[in-house]
């Protein structure tokens, strides 16, 4: 499939499902169009709701706010992880003595921190940035954990023959090792940031997305919770595309799909 | 009996042996009772079935592994840890995938202290005497296995390390590319002619390239079962030497006793 047709057709699923949704809430197909509109509300309602959002400038606060724990709980996050992932691979009883509490913690649900860290951290930006470090933090953790663990034996004795030390070695082979595999889960990590951070206001804040879904949903503004989803995939969409960006530009030496390599 | 007159010799192998835990307990013998000594500039190669040891011995000579019994000495110095005098050629890719051709070589120089401008003119430089001077900012998996191989010889010479270990450096290659490659090598050898050990499984490459060829049985407990001079004159062209006669009677007399010593170890197998 061309990529004109591939985007066709992705724009054509889209239409589809918005005209089912036009139809079952404009027509009394199932039961009265008032009771169908109080739960779906309307692709247009929602739509001039979104409009009316960017228009009066409200939103762009809370997507700062939102943004700005994204990040921080991703730059703080990968930090932690890459940091003691190191570590851990590199210091194997460390890692033996560590492992049950490490398992333990990472299967926590992170929802139950969330109260926690509003008590200890209070309702601003940093409960929301907390919440979203547990979740990348294990992540990324893991990947750089396996990444250094698993460099190719082969390579790692040939440097080792050129005749690098322990600072050379970590440089050049365990290093850009553990980053591969970092950027592997970039978009994983990612994602699960801005997760941190919209849950994180949505069980408690006065700013963001989340807190603007909630507050919709406090008094049954189905118009209003469809309009914060949107806003929100959009958001989404477009902080993947520029992790995609990023991953492509630093991972130019990873052979693409195929074998054929990325430009 | 291995050690040469003076304890000269760049590599001995006294004795080694070198034996694998297996999973259970169990242990495989893979070499034993392996003597072998290669001077200074000579070029030694080393042939036998697959699996017999060859890669393990190089291993064991790199210092990357530990033999379980017998002696690996450097210029007469037991060895204890790496290697630091002899440059390694390994079967396997063993390029850093995440750096240019022209990056992989240039670090090879960062141990030694070279600044890294001049790194990079050197590396350049090989990499332009190996063929590769259009290929300087291409990363391994856009190299086919020829070039992949030409990056790793160049990452090893541009050392210039006193001993040479290279483990089927022309594996994956087809014949007319093994001969090109293999003139590349005798050229760039014979320039400051290091003590070579070369790991094949083509005879006839074998002959081509060395000045001694060493044959090994198969394995469990695999050992060495012939030692051949090639009296053929140098310089030689890796291609043209085997239109030889001469390179047909030595070629003749390894591959009649290899075959009778293969089917000796088979049949002491049997019995043993
Ligand atoms: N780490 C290991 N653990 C157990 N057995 C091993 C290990 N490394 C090698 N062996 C065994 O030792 C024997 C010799 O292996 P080696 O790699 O040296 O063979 P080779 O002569 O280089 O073969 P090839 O020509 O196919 O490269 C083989 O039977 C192999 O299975
Ligand atoms: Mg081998």
């Amino acid at each position: 499939m061309t990529r004109f047709k591939l985007l066709l057709a992705q724009i054509g699923v889209g239409l589809v499902l918005l005209a089912l949704w036009h139809l079952v809430t404009n027509y009394p197909i199932f039961g009265t169009v008032k009771n169908a509109q109080f739960f779906f509300s309307t692709p247009g309602d929602v739509m001039l709701r979104v409009v009316r959002e960017f228009a009066s400038g409200e939103i762009w606060r809370h997507l700062w706010i939102t943004l700005q724990e994204t990040v921080l709980a991703f730059v703080f996050g990968a930090g932690g992880g890459i940091l003691m992932g190191f570590l851990f691979a590199r210091r194997e009883l460390l890692a033996a003595v560590f492992d049950p509490y490490i398992k333990a913690a990472n299967a926590l649900p992170r929802v139950v921190l969330a109260p926690i860290f509003a008590l200890w951290f209070g309702l601003g930006i940093w409960s929301k940035v907390a919440l979203g470090f547990t979740l990348v933090f294990f992540i990324v953790f893991f990947n750089v954990y396996q990444g250094v663990r698993e460099v190719s034996p082969t390579v790692l004795a040939n440097a080792r023959m050129l005749g690098m030390n322990e600072r050379q070695l970590l440089r050049h082979v365990y290093w850009p090792a553990a980053l591969t595999w970092m950027f592997s889960s970039l978009h994983t990590s990612v994602g699960f940031a801005l997760v941190g951070a919209v849950v994180g206001e949505y069980l408690g804040s006065s700013a963001g997305l989340g807190y603007k879904i909630q507050e919709a949903e406090s008094v049954f503004d189905v118009t209003g919770v469809f309009a914060g989803m949107v806003i929100l995939a959009v958001f989404v969409l477009v902080i993947d595309s520029i992790v995609t960006v990023i991953e492509n530009r630093l991972l130019v030496w990873r052979p693409g799909p195929g074998g054929v390599g990325k430009s | 009996m291995a050690d040469e007159p003076g304890g000269s010799a760049a590599v001995t192998l006294a004795g080694v042996a070198i034996a694998f835990p297996l999973a259970g307990g169990a242990i495989y013998q893979a070499v034993q009772g392996i003597d072998l000594a290669v001077r200074p500039g000579e070029f030694v190669a080393i042939v036998g079935p697959t699996g017999c040891g060859k890669s393990t011995l190089l291993n064991a000579t790199a210092g990357l592994l530990q033999p379980s019994a017998g002696r690996v000495s450097i210029f007469g110095a037991p060895l204890s840890g790496l290697n630091g005098r002899s440059g390694y050629l390994f079967q396997a890719d063993a390029l850093m995938p995440w750096k240019t051709a022209l990056d992989n070589v240039a670090v090879a120089l960062e141990p030694q202290g070279v600044r890294r401008g001049e790194a990079l003119e050197r590396a350049t430089q090989w990499l332009t005497r190996v063929g590769l001077k259009t290929f300087l900012g291409s990363y391994p998996h856009m190299l086919s296995g020829g070039q992949r191989k030409r990056v790793a010889l160049a990452q090893v010479l541009i050392r210039n390390p006193e001993i040479l270990l290279m483990d089927e450096p022309f594996g994956p290659l087809d014949a007319q590319t093994r001969q090109i490659m293999g003139n590349l090598l005798l050229n760039l050898w014979a320039q400051d002619r290091k003590a070579v050990l070369f790991v094949t499984h083509d005879l006839e490459e074998a002959i081509a390239l060395s000045d001694r060829v060493v044959v090994m049985s198969a394995g469990p407990a695999a050992t060495i079962i012939g030692d051949f001079r090639v009296g053929l004159d140098r310089p030689r062209d890796a291609a043209e030497i085997r239109l030889d006669p001469e390179f047909h009677r030595i070629h003749k007399e390894i591959w009649s006793s290899l075959r009778a010593e293969v089917q000796k170890a088979y049949a002491f197998g049997e019995a043993g």
